[in-house]
């Protein structure tokens, strides 16, 4: 939980990224920073195009050509990662940092065996010394996501959407990675096979104590696999803090805005609020909070500076005027499920 | 033959209903050799039978691979049904707008279908892929008023203008002649919307037309096809996998399993009291945005199957958590009437 002060597994300081276009400079990312204990789990939310997958792509030096880091740091154990040369950074990834992401189950190879797959993963980064020591190690792993080990001779295309997408997750923890991202890795699945997959996930990363970052639109999945959640929006960090408590009583108003568009099925059939107009173009974004445009409190401040943090408890909103703990969210504390 | 769920029809209007469907099936043939006949198929829509009332929203939900999708192509007649009928009855467009003659869809030919399409539209899932990227708005929207031959060129531009301005696009001269391209996948969808509605249908299938977008543009698509519908006396047959989104659009609800519809009722009662073990399943798996709420197992064993050539006995059997001997003995269980209007498909409900 979020209470438990450990040193940090990974700690971002003000982390920039810039993709450069032929219509200009977009800032994908600008100052974030967060840190993530030893077997804690973080959410990013927002919308698409908020940075969250460049937040995630940066963490894993993945980046695209066009893109470069402006600025910051990303410790991992207490090294920097983003000096590193590329050959260094490869030392890192799958054996310190792992990540699964939505398509990933589209990134078997069809014409191998999934297991075999999953070896060449391990062999790659470990050096197991013999076959069948690996090849334990795969029946281990396909074990911890839910799969029958003996399946790990058949073909990806004998397996099912939600199979593969374990499969995945078994390579990404196979080389006992400290952190492990993940970027909707259910969104292509149906619920109940997404159900089944946020339980094991949920039980594995706090077996084996990983750092994990969760990437989602879906606040609800968030809301159930995270200890803490991060709200970026326009490439900020806007809003972080302990999961039940940003639920509970969002502090930045477009944390709120988000949470009352999100339809559920569950409890009272509260209305849906939508969220007015677009967010920013991050090639010229907005002077002051970048939310300004869409926020219905702004005011001159909220026009010209880029808001401080308002801190509840260990809580924060970068917002000049953050809510109280509103009455739609005690209404929904209130609620009988 | 008379359909179990010919009796839901009466409970909706009967005679007044919008569309009714019974009997509905469609099988894909699965061919292991191009020379030969095959000899299994996909069920992919099984004895499915259901009434729209005029201006009513039902929701049509399960899980990839049910046969949803199928449904919504069969009302539109993009695929022609195995067996089973379907019979519309739209407002007549002459004098005061009372209904017309009932329509027998397996009697529209080729011929007839620009005026049924007149009456029936569909809306797709992806805003990206069901428009021409270099086609202008304008041309997009105005062309099913030109293959109905509606209107004089400069009265094209009067109602385009018109529907942008109606799903949101204002000011309609800015978005004119812009290119998909240029715009966001919310105001794609917008332009799919007005592109469906500019004929004034009564009847709209909309093939989960909010899940590729953002939350944030959803909730706006979601509201203003509820208006839309209000306005034109629009009825919507609404497929989604997402129980949330429908239980914002849906007055009633019908849940798939592998082909067979096997529960339907109005929304809230569907959600608060699911009387099928697969609604059971469906409900409890859906994450709840509330960390404090503990959400129940889903009940449900193994994984979801193609229903190829399956055996008569319920469908939902082999993942059932409830099934008995008599389940596996029996034949598919028919829709029966529980409490009114809720219709469940279940011998241990």
């Amino acid at each position: 939980m979020a209470t438990v002060r450990e040193a940090p597994v990974l700690e971002v300081v003000d982390l920039s990224l810039r993709y450069q276009t032929r219509q200009g400079e977009v800032q994908a990312v600008e100052g974030v920073s967060f840190e993530l204990a030893q077997g804690q789990s973080l959410g990013l939310v927002g919308e698409s195009g908020c940075g969250k997958t460049s937040v995630a792509t940066s963490l894993m030096r993945l980046l695209p050509e066009n893109a470069y880091l402006a600025g910051g740091q990303v410790k991992l154990g207490g090294t920097d990662l983003l000096p590193l040369s590329d050959d260094e950074i490869r030392g890192y990834r799958w054996r310190r940092i792992a990540m699964v992401f939505q398509a990933a189950m589209n990134s078997l190879d069809p014409v191998h065996r999934v297991g075999q797959q999953v070896i060449e993963a391990i062999e790659a980064h470990r050096m197991e010394t013999t076959l069948a020591d690996a090849r334990e190690r795969v029946a281990r792993l396909f074990r911890m996501v839910g799969l029958d080990p003996q399946l790990m001779d058949r073909y990806p295309h004998e397996f099912s959407g939600g199979m593969r997408q374990r499969a995945v997750i078994a390579m990404a923890l196979s080389c006992d990675p400290d952190l492990i991202i993940a970027d909707e890795p259910t969104t292509a699945l149906d619920v109940i096979v997404q159900d089944r997959i946020l339980r094991e996930l949920k039980v594995v990363q706090q077996e084996l104590r990983m750092g994990m970052i969760y990437i989602s639109h879906d606040i609800g999945v968030v809301a159930e696999v995270t200890d803490r959640i991060g709200v970026m929006y326009a490439g900020r960090l806007v809003e972080l803090g302990d999961t039940a408590d940003v639920f509970r009583s969002p502090m930045h108003p477009y944390t709120a805005a988000l949470m009352s568009s999100f339809p559920s099925v569950h409890g009272e059939r509260l209305p849906l609020v939508g969220l007015a107009g677009e967010p920013p173009n991050l090639i010229d974004p907005p002077a002051g909070c970048p939310f300004h445009p869409r926020c219905p409190y702004a005011d001159d401040i909220c026009r010209t500076e880029f808001p401080d943090r308002s801190f509840r408890g260990d809580n924060w909103a970068a917002c000049w005027h953050p809510l109280d703990a509103s009455p739609l969210s005690e209404d929904r504390q209130n609620q009988d499920f | 033959m008379q359909t179990p769920m010919a009796a839901p029809n009466q409970t909706d209007g009967g005679q007044d209903a919008l569309v009714a469907v019974s009997g509905l099936t469609k099988r894909f043939p699965v061919l292991k050799s191009l020379f030969r006949q095959p000899s299994s198929f996909i069920h992919a829509v099984d004895d499915v039978s259901f009434a729209l009332a005029p201006g009513e929203s039902l929701g049509l939900v399960g899980e990839s691979g049910c046969g949803k999708t199928t449904v919504g192509k069969l009302l539109v007649k993009l695929l022609e049904p195995t067996s089973g009928g379907i019979h519309f009855r739209f407002p007549s467009r002459d004098a005061n707008g009372g209904s017309g003659e009932p329509v027998d869809a397996s009697e529209i030919r080729s011929t007839d279908l620009r005026a049924f399409r007149r009456q029936a539209q569909m809306i797709f899932q992806d805003p990206y892929e069901s428009m021409n990227p270099r086609r202008t708005i304008y041309d997009t929207i105005a062309e099913p008023l030109a293959v109905q031959g509606i209107g004089s060129m400069t009265n094209r531009v009067d109602r385009v203008t018109e529907i942008l301005t109606r799903v949101g696009l204002t000011p309609p001269s800015s978005f004119l002649f812009r290119h998909p391209h240029e715009l966001s996948g919310g105001q794609r969808q917008r332009v799919a919307i007005a592109r469906a509605l500019v004929i004034g249908p009564s009847f709209v299938v909309a093939d989960e037309p909010t899940s590729m977008l953002d939350v944030s543009s959803r909730t706006g698509i979601m509201s203003l096809m509820q208006e839309l519908a209000q306005q034109y006396g629009i009825s919507y047959l609404y497929i989604t996998h997402d129980l949330a989104v429908a239980r914002y659009m849906c007055h009633r609800i019908a849940v798939m399993y592998l082909g067979k519809i096997v529960e339907l009722a109005e929304t809230e009662e569907l959600l608060r009291n699911p009387l099928h073990p697969y609604t059971r399943a469906l409900l409890s798996a859906v994450p709840v945005p509330d960390p404090r709420f503990r959400r129940d197992r889903p009940d449900i064993l193994g994984d979801l199957t193609l229903p190829i050539d399956p055996p008569p006995r319920c469908r939902f059997y082999d993942r059932c958590p409830v099934a008995t001997d008599f389940c596996e003995g029996n034949p598919h269980p028919p829709m029966e009437e529980q409490t009114p209007g809720h219709w469940v498909a279940c011998y241990e409900a």
